[in-house]
């Protein structure tokens, strides 16, 4: 995965979000207080929002470019996002979240893409038939992430999606994001500003304030440095 | 109560249910497009939406005269293919249409509102197209809403009064609604003959927002 932002721009009321970067790992976290732009970032990226300046790239296809006008929609760009509140569609049950981006796949190579497998992977199968408000708070992670994965995304974004678990259940869905990366080799970007899951799950962190990048390293470096 | 009055009933609820039908993919459509974040030229369409609100319902009827009379430009084309609509039941349905329209419209775009606009956005990155974002994501999380909004354009058609009456006429049999008979009445000094009226009016309105109240959604439910 290569993703290019070239002097990339967004402003928002009186909020500015400058980046120029790239990110080529597997894993890699975006770190920062609330207010840095980290939603922002991946809005942009998954197409909804569009720069009000730059360029955006993802591997060989122009995602976004301001001068020249073009804005690949959201729906072209097969780049999964799980936001902070997971958005579940509440008036459709377990099952029906899970087709409602589903690519059936086409060839052996994906045949891991299955609805069938997702669910197996993910610990859900019991749930595919239950109200999806009805599901305890660990339970709907693994529903947003299972829908994400089953659209066959080319990169997976995920926004805070611990933020509202307790400890305990967090030790629990990582193992999940992990086979997320090991089994459908989906390059993730993880959005959150607690230093502890970047270390368990990425290769590489960016930290943002106030818009803008602070510093890339390790994730190590900031635990060291929290 | 006379077989006349009963006519008169049945006319209005129809004429009523008619026009509110009428409105009704047009007004959904308007509203989810004046939900929806901000784009150029929505605050015009919201304030053209809202013109029959606070434009004289008489006016509002002389406007429609013009337009669909034989010389308008709508009456015109209509008359070309045999359709009549001034001072005929087609005037009743348009003039309780036009006037309910932002009602059913100011209800719905709400109801659109209430919905959290990340399950559309997040319907879009599985790849799913506006149409299908409307028909599958923002339309059934904000149906009660948009219930609730085709049940007050009704209760409004029902009272409608001054457009009809420039638009429709008094033509007993063939345009006369309850609130045109009520006025009719009452100038000629029949008080009396107005009351049932009057009574039954109140009560299929009482009883249509009394619905509309029970449908619209309250906080802690979905």
């Amino acid at each position: 995965m290569n993703l290019r932002l070239e002097e990339v721009r967004l402003v928002l009321g009186a909020f500015t979000l400058e980046l120029d970067l790239t990110l080529e790992r597997a894993v890699t976290g975006i770190f920062g207080p609330s207010g840095s732009g980290k939603t922002s970032l991946l809005d942009l990226i998954a197409g909804l929002r569009k720069p009000t300046a730059g360029r955006l790239q993802l591997d060989d296809d122009l995602l976004a470019d301001a001068k020249s006008r073009t804005h690949l929609r959201a729906r072209r760009r097969r780049i999964g996002y799980v936001p902070q509140d997971l958005a579940l569609f509440p008036h459709l049950n377990v099952r029906a979240n899970l087709g409602y981006g589903y690519r059936a796949p086409l060839t052996d190579d994906h045949a891991h893409f299955s609805l069938d497998h997702v669910a197996e992977v993910m610990e859900i199968e019991p749930l595919l038939e239950r109200d999806v408000l009805a599901l305890s708070g660990g339970e709907q992670q693994r529903v947003a992430l299972a829908r994400a994965v089953l659209s066959q995304p080319r990169l997976l974004l995920l926004d805070e999606p611990m933020s509202s678990l307790d400890s305990k259940l967090k030790r629990r869905l990582i193992p999940f994001l992990h086979r997320i990366r090991g089994e459908f080799h989906i390059p993730l970007i993880y959005v959150t500003h607690d230093a502890a899951e970047l270390v368990a799950l990425c290769d590489e962190v960016t930290v943002l304030d106030h818009g803008k990048l602070v510093e890339r390293c390790a994730p190590e470096k900031l635990l060291t440095d929290v | 109560m006379s077989a006349e009055t009963w006519q008169i009933v049945f006319f209005t609820i129809k004429v009523s249910l008619l026009g509110t039908l009428l409105i009704l993919p047009l007004g959904v459509a308007v509203a989810w497009l004046l939900a929806l974040r901000e784009w150029k030229g929505k605050a015009l369409l919201e304030t053209a939406v809202m013109l029959p609100l606070f434009v004289p319902p008489v006016a509002t009827g002389l406007i429609l005269l013009m337009l669909f009379g034989r010389n308008g430009a709508f009456g015109s084309a209509l008359d070309r293919i045999g359709i009549d609509v001034v001072f005929t039941w087609r005037a009743v349905v348009l003039a309780s249409a036009v006037m309910a329209f932002p009602l059913l419209v100011r209800t719905a775009q709400a109801a659109f509102q209430e919905v959290n606009p990340r399950f559309a956005d997040i319907a879009r990155t599985l790849g799913a197209s506006e149409w299908r974002v409307f028909a599958t994501i923002s339309l059934p999380l904000a149906f009660r809403g948009v219930v609730v909004g085709a049940v007050l354009a009704f209760a409004r058609a029902m009272g409608e009064f001054g457009a009809t009456a420039i638009v429709a006429g008094m033509i007993p049999g063939k345009t006369m609604t309850i609130s045109l008979a009520i006025y009719q009445n009452i100038q000629l000094g029949q008080d009396a003959a107005a009351l049932p009226l009057l009574l039954i009016s109140i009560a299929i309105v009482f009883l249509t927002v009394l619905c509309g109240q029970m449908l619209l959604p309250r906080k802690g439910r979905r």
